[in-house]
């Protein structure tokens, strides 16, 4: 090595190497391979979900046995997903079939495009994706269909028109969602003041759906302000920082909706060390009862909402067990069983939704109910 | 000063006409052969048995195509990146320009502009971009490294307003021309290679033979090896660096649309953290991040190292942390390998030096070999 006669370059290029460098690890360690992506395998049949007794025989109804589905989450952390992909592997157990579960680290489409060309690498019979981006997933998916593999998504759609066809498990009545969190809060605030939503990625399918209609609702409460949507793309840190900001720059707020189990728990984490601001502010949303369990019993939230995400995974497993064995359709009317769920009929489409099924509406959560969920 | 296990004789390849080489005599063959690359030859051989035994698809031409669609655009924008940290800077906004021009050509399309004007006003964003860090660093003489980070956050806030929540095409607007979208499902024909791999490896001939075949790559690393000498030399440096800045703009730009045709859609989040994916690729190929080192051989190796992981990975249903685990590793031992490297040379080519007072570069092994 030759020395750099002058010391003070030298001594700047080391500084600069070592931010970079430390830049660099905090990265990869975070979130640097984004294209990376992949998985963990299960073919579970136990009964660990909530879904009720596995009695459903597996043999009665026409679906194939060995069926391979690929469970595609946004990413492979967010627990709300990891509930529904047991859910799916609980389903594809009762039938004899098996679920992968494969996606990224960071919530956008091309950490999950990789995890659909292995889906197409590996001849599964069905694509169950919760979509990260509404168009940006469609070539890669129309390329599964291609191939044979039948496409449904869940819990965020995917907007493809007919390239591909594919069915959506809805988790509940969009609108009804949508409508729902807005009357909670109005109830809570005597449909008086400003309001803000703490959302998830700005390009979430099911975020923007349910915010329109939001907005829809909030029509009906003049008084009633949306002052601003903030984004903390599912991410802990990013969610409490842009809540931070919200916070400052709206010092009249008097309620938030978080339709993102992630963001109601840090906006509830917040307000709960902060009592100055409990008094004035009112958070609702989509949270998970095991996660905000606490912040209910001591009064931090007093009601939010959400379906049961196992029972929703579990839906969409059988769903997928039956376009894959042929035994339903995306025909509107046709209908499939869903094990312990009882039967269900594929939806007209509607508006962007293509064909739909729908697990039922919201549970809404309180201080009286919230510990007899373990979800 | 990372890049090659090889010789001091090797920076005067490097660089001629920087006077800060030990003029010794030629080293033997193996010595010279103890390269940075044939290290990265042996890591992507190993990498590709190791896909082949572990995953039965993964000896395949789909893997290959796939591979270059997941990586491809990355691996564009790692070549300017490469010019740009020989000269001794660095880019971070790079990522932030692919989602801004994506979120420009979005924009434009959603307002009826048909493609190729909103293809070129997209790249000409990426011009300006590219000559505003480029301003900031020459004329002005701020750290790279603290401009670029501004201008990350700045071009990808631009693109968040431009488009907000929405991805283009929305449903009302008309689709992207299915030509241009058949880059993300079609390899070039007559080949199972993606359209961005082809394109890269154009890219890279032209990178390779300007930074090792021409006078102004060896500028180039004379200005990374020492900046004030190469501009008494008479070497602009701070032009080359000012163009080497709209360079990659440019390319970053074209990466945008590169990925807006293969997802058939643009969202403002579009490659969002890739610039460290990049700045690792660069790293791992053997590019010192002191600047003045560095091969566009290297980097299309430890593109191909990258790439062909992640697919083996993924395909083995590895979980994600672990793949990032291994890249991380990887990138690690591609910085302190050289490091260990330099000290076993230091001994070997200069015994006399402990004593005249010269600090070994890598002080522990030399303690230890003490």
């Amino acid at each position: 090595m030759k020395r750099i006669n002058n010391p003070g370059i030298r001594t700047a290029r080391r500084q600069l190497a070592v931010v970079l460098v430390a830049l660099l690890i905090t990265g990869l360690a975070g979130s640097a391979l984004a294209a990376c992506s992949s998985s963990s395998s299960s073919s579970s049949s136990s009964s660990t979900g909530t879904t009720g007794g596995s009695s459903a025989s597996p043999t009665s109804t026409g679906i194939k046995k060995g069926l391979v589905v690929y469970f595609i989450p946004k990413d492979t952390q967010n627990p709300y997903e990891v509930l529904a992909d047991q859910g799916g592997a609980k389903a594809l157990g009762e039938l004899g079939g098996k679920v992968v579960v494969s996606s990224g680290t960071v919530d956008t489409a091309a950490a999950q495009i990789p995890s659909i060309q292995a889906a197409i690498q590996a001849h599964a019979n069905a694509i169950v994706i919760a979509g990260n981006d509404p168009k940006a997933l469609c070539p890669s998916l129309n390329q599964a269909a291609s191939a044979g593999i039948k496409i449904l998504a869940f819990d965020s759609d995917v907007n493809c028109g007919s390239a591909p066809n594919h069915l959506f498990i809805n988790q509940a009545d969009t609108q009804t969602i949508g409508t729902s969190e807005v009357d909670i809060l109005a109830k809570e605030i005597n449909k008086t003041g400003q309001i803000a939503i703490l959302s998830a990625a700005a390009s979430a399918t099911n975020q923007n759906s349910w915010i329109v209609y939001m907005k829809q609702e909030l029509t009906k409460y003049p008084n009633m302000h949306l002052v601003k949507i903030v984004y903390g793309n599912d991410d802990p840190a990013t969610s409490l920082t842009v809540l931070l900001g919200l916070l400052s720059a709206y010092p009249n707020l008097r309620g938030i909706i978080s339709p993102t189990t992630v963001g109601i728990q840090a906006a509830a984490q917040y307000l709960n060390t902060h009592k100055s601001l409990l008094s004035k502010i009112v958070l609702t949303g989509l949270g998970l009862p095991s996660q905000m369990k606490p912040y209910v019993l001591d009064g931090t939230v007093k009601e939010f909402e959400l379906w049961n995400p196992s029972n929703l995974g579990y839906l969409a497993g059988y769903a997928a067990a039956a376009l894959a064995s042929g035994t339903t359709s995306l025909a509107t009317g046709a209908t499939f069983k869903a094990g312990s769920l009882g039967s269900f009929t594929v939806l007209a489409p509607s508006g962007a939704t293509g064909p739909s099924v729908v697990l039922g509406p919201p549970t809404v959560f309180t201080a009286a109910n919230v510990a007899q969920f373990n979800f | 000063m990372s890049s090659e296990i090889a010789p001091p004789a090797a920076g005067q390849q490097a660089a001629p006409h920087v006077p800060a080489g030990d003029a010794g005599p030629r080293p033997p063959l193996w010595h010279r052969a103890l390269r940075w690359e044939t290290g990265l030859v042996v890591v992507l051989v190993a990498a590709l048995v190791f896909g082949s035994s572990e995953s039965a698809t993964f000896a395949s031409q789909t893997t290959l195509f796939y591979a270059g669609i997941n990586i491809g655009y990355i691996a564009i924008m790692a070549l300017p990146m490469t010019l740009i940290v020989v000269t001794g800077e660095i880019d971070l906004s790079v990522a932030s320009m692919l989602g801004l021009s994506g979120a420009v050509l979005g924009d434009l399309w959603h307002h009826g502009w048909s493609i190729w004007p909103a293809v070129l006003v997209a790249l000409a964003v990426g011009a300006v971009g590219g000559s505003l860090n480029g301003l900031l660093v020459t004329k002005l003489g701020l750290p790279s490294i603290a401009v670029t980070i501004g201008t990350l956050t700045l071009f990808r806030g631009v693109a968040e307003i431009l488009l907000g929540s929405q991805t283009i095409p929305t449903a009302s607007d008309r689709p992207f021309p299915s030509w241009l979208t058949n880059i993300g499902v079609v390899p070039v024909s007559g080949t199972e290679l993606s359209y961005t791999t082809v394109i890269f490896i154009g890219l890279a001939v032209v990178c390779g033979v300007a930074l090792h075949a021409t006078p102004l790559g060896r500028a180039m690393f004379a200005a990374g090896l020492q900046s004030e000498a190469a501009r008494f030399a008479g070497i602009r440096v701070a032009r080359m660096k000012f163009w080497l800045y709209v360079f990659s703009g440019i390319i970053c730009a074209f990466a945008g649309i590169l990925l807006a045709a293969q997802n058939s859609s643009v969202s403002y989040n579009a490659g969002f953290g890739l610039e460290l994916n990049v700045v690792a690729i660069v790293l791992l190929g053997g590019v010192s991040i002191f600047g003045g080192r560095g091969t566009i051989l290297g980097v299309v190796l430890s593109v191909a190292i990258v790439g062909s992981l992640q697919m083996a990975l993924t395909q083995m249903n590895i979980d994600p942390n672990v793949q990032q685990i291994v890249i991380g590793g990887l990138l690690l031992i591609s910085v302190v390998l050289p490091g260990l490297s330099r000290g076993a040379r230091w001994l070997g080519t200069r015994p006399g030096s402990l004593r005249s007072g010269h600090k070994p570069p890598w002080a522990l092994s030399v303690r230890h070999r003490l």
